[in-house]
């Protein structure tokens, strides 16, 4: 198996119980493994959560840690997947001072080229939103950063994968067991 | 709670009662078939203590001398019985203390339960008065925790926790319930649980795995069995002792997975491990396939993993997924319970004997008996050896003892001798190492098992991290007979010392006090021996009595246990001495 480290991103669909987020964050820590985002929401199905967690890992890591997580009482399923199994996006917000729009015009052409979307404007500071790939986001930081930032901040990693995940499969197997 | 991810027990014969938080507690053990609990009350637990009080007769609460005593005992009773262990605490102080223990049980697999009373909810995260989160304190150290605040949610939190605690692979869950919830009055009934949505305790063994495995086997001209507690656990002792039988493989055993098979049988080739038998560690590295069934590949099993058994290919039964892989890779897999999974492996199996193979473990014996066994059981020196005092426990129990041991020279000492015809019967503290284990899980062993002789045999450092656990032993009478191997060291550390470290014998003599004046205190009958002409009239004397017994052995004090292999070492490069 390669010992290379890589990007994996590892879903874990979970009861939605409080405590589950220590038990799994808990796995990650013992064994030294610094997260490099994790986001929980809602998943596809009614009452049932979803982390997406995304760490730099060997692939042995991953199955070790993937067997840890459902290991945990309340963890349902977990799958790690590599960036081409996924279809991923992050999410972040610009806080920048509203004088800019007009002193600098060359603002305005990079928030028209950047793809992102104006949320609020007011005299003193207008926000903006763009979701993308990490380096999309770093580009447009940058070219913003030169003029100056008030806030920024940016999301982990949301992810869908590519593969099927049959949860529904294992919750509907139980109701009718 | 969300009723959806569980299922229940139908009982349609089970009514509903109108009753506290704190009785329902009690119904809910009563329910689960718990006959014995230990603990410690105090302020956040003081409902479920008054119920306990008007169940008297029912439920029988052994009051403990210390939090980690009524963990331990917990854990003793389950690991003896096969059955839940339960420990009760207060709030603060009173859970913390329960935590060695349930970290005991996390790395050992023993089914327990522990509940905690915790403040009023209100009063949650206030720093209120003995107010600890023991739902985060405990996450990392149990298989499932909960806090509980509305007494509606007592019942089924209860079943999941039984459930989660016996099934599987089983391990400690604890339950938290505030002083509110235990004062509130609901509509109380209750069922068991019987599964739970997110959770598959016994994964499906796969018949080709299985099929793969014995090809394997059959094909093998060295193979090897190594076994560990999964054995036990899955109930799976006839079906190992078949798969020995038939293959004729021989089969050694990690410590918790002693007395699975008797100690006796002739294709048992002892202990591996760090101070297991020469033989199986040597020949570790010399098998063509190692069958591990129920066990991890613990590292005081494996040495340095780049030098265990390279050799050979790796079948491996557990029933937890997430042991396949960790820490040896398996060219055959079989998930599941070993009881089935081993019963199916029988049919497949074609009967064999591998009598030359076998040989060579007993050629490996013969060279540890020489250098290593005989001066252990039949010293000529003068001081006493440990290993003379199992041999002579041995005499007297015929082998039908449970010996509870606590951690260091002794246990392994024990481990290494003492003689088993069943099952459950080595009861020790193997992956956590938890010096003052072996008093009170000697207690709660006596306790679930009374029919049993139960000999704890602990070290002078072990006996003094929970000697206050004497006090419950004579309250509740129960006939414990007690060995102290008193080395004046804490003898391990001190083998490491002069071995490792130059004889640097850094905080490792103890001055001990008269350990017989003060069993005599507890009013618990007590006897020393210092010469080798009184030993076995005093293990007679102690197999032989009716009550508890304490023995205190003054043994050699820099006596050192062979064979070890030192950490980080290759199984191959086991030492003699
Ligand atoms: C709670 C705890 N603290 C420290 C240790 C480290 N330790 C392992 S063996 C040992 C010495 C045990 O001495 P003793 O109980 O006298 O038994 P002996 O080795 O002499 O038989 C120590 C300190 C431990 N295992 N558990």
């Amino acid at each position: 198996m390669s010992q290379e480290i890589k990007t994996f991103t590892i879903s874990v669909y979970t009861e939605n119980n409080i405590g589950l987020l220590n038990r799994i964050s808990a796995i990650f820590q013992r064994r030294h493994i610094n997260i490099e985002s994790l986001t929980t929401s809602q998943s596809e199905i009614k009452n049932v959560n979803r982390f997406v967690i995304v760490v730099k890992i060997t692939e042995e890591q991953a199955i070790k840690l993937v067997g840890q997580i459902e290991k945990q009482v309340e963890a349902i399923r977990a799958y790690y997947h590599t960036n081409e199994e996924t279809i991923f996006t992050e999410s972040c917000m610009f806080k920048i001072k509203s004088d800019l729009l007009f002193d600098e015009p060359q603002i305005q052409n990079i928030i028209k080229e950047s793809d992102s979307r104006i949320v609020t404007v007011n005299k003193e500071f207008f926000v903006l939103e763009k979701t993308g790939r990490r380096f999309e986001i770093e580009a447009l930081r940058e070219k913003f950063e030169v003029y100056g930032i008030m806030q920024f901040v940016r999301s982990g990693r949301i992810a869908v994968t590519k593969d099927e995940m049959k949860v529904s499969e294992i919750l509907e197997a139980f109701k009718n067991q | 709670m969300n009723t959806e991810t569980i299922k229940k027990e139908k009982n349609t014969s089970a009514k509903t009662e109108h009753i506290s938080g704190a009785e329902a507690i009690i119904k809910c053990l009563i329910a689960e078939g718990v006959d014995i609990l230990y603990g410690y009350p105090g302020g956040a637990i003081m409902p479920v203590y008054d119920e306990l009080f008007k169940y008297q007769g029912k439920i029988h609460h052994v009051l403990t001398r210390h939090e980690q005593g009524a963990a331990h005992a917990a854990q003793g009773y389950a690991r003896i019985s096969g059955r839940v262990g339960v420990a009760m605490a207060t709030s603060g102080p009173g859970a913390t203390n329960l935590i060695t223990g349930i970290a005991d049980a996390q790395i050992d697999s023993t089914p327990i339960v522990c509940i905690t009373g915790q403040v009023p909810s209100h009063l949650l995260g206030t720093d209120a008065f003995q107010e600890t989160d023991i739902v985060g304190i405990s996450t990392p150290v149990t298989k499932w925790n909960a806090q509980v605040t509305k007494a509606a949610d007592i019942p089924e939190v209860m079943a999941k926790a039984f459930y989660i605690a016996k099934s599987g692979r089983p391990g400690p869950v604890l339950v938290d319930i505030t002083k509110d919830a235990q004062f509130e009055e609901f509509d109380f009934k209750y069922e068991k649980c019987t599964a739970v949505r997110s959770y598959n305790p016994v994964p499906k063994t796969d018949i080709n795995a299985v099929k793969a495995a014995a090809k394997l086997i059959n094909n093998a001209k060295k193979p090897m069995i190594v076994w560990g507690q999964g054995v036990i656990l899955g109930k799976a002792e006839a079906e190992l002792k078949a798969v020995v039988e038939k293959s004729g493989v021989p089969a050694a055993w990690t410590i918790l997975g002693a007395s699975a098979l008797p100690t006796s049988h002739p294709l048992n080739i002892g202990m591996v491990g760090m101070h297991g038998n020469y033989a199986p560690n040597k020949l570790t590295n010399e098998c063509d396939v190692l069958i591990a069934i129920g066990m991890r590949f613990d590292d005081r099993v494996t040495g340095s993993l780049d030098t265990y058994a390279k050799q050979a290919k790796v079948i491996h039964f557990d029933i937890d997924p997430a042991e396949i892989n960790k820490n040896v890779k398996a060219d055959v897999a079989v998930l599941g319970n070993s009881k089935e999974s081993l019963a199916l492996l029988l049919s497949e199996l074609n009967t064999n004997k591998h009598e030359a193979w076998h040989q060579e473990f007993k050629d490996l014996y013969a060279i540890e008996y020489e250098s290593v066994i005989k001066d252990d059981i039949l010293p000529e020196k003068e001081g006493l050896t440990m290993g003379e005092v199992l041999k002579e426990i041995n005499t007297h129990s015929n082998g039908d003892a449970a010996i509870v041991s606590d951690v260091g020279q002794h246990q392994m000492i024990a481990c290494r001798y003492a003689e088993f015809n069943h099952s459950k019967s080595n009861i020790t503290s193997g992956g956590l190492g938890t010096m003052g284990f072996a008093l009170p899980a000697a207690i709660g062993a006596k306790m679930a098992e009374p029919h049993r002789e139960v000999v704890a045999i602990i070290g002078d450092g072990g006996y003094q991290m929970n000697i206050q656990e004497l006090g419950t032993i004579f309250q509740q009478k129960a006939a414990v007979k007690i060995v102290v191997l008193n080395n004046e060291f804490l003898g391990m550390v001190r083998q490491w010392q002069q071995l490792f470290f130059d004889k640097r014998y850094a905080s490792t003599e103890m001055t001990n006090p008269d350990f017989v004046t003060i069993a005599k205190g507890y009013y618990i009958d007590a006897k020393r021996v210092t010469k080798r002409e009184e030993l076995a009239d005093a293990v007679k004397e102690m197999m032989a009595s009716k009550s508890s017994y304490f023995l205190e052995v003054c043994v050699e004090k820099e006596d050192n246990v062979f064979p070890m292999i030192p950490s980080g070492a290759s199984v191959s490069e086991v030492r003699l001495s």
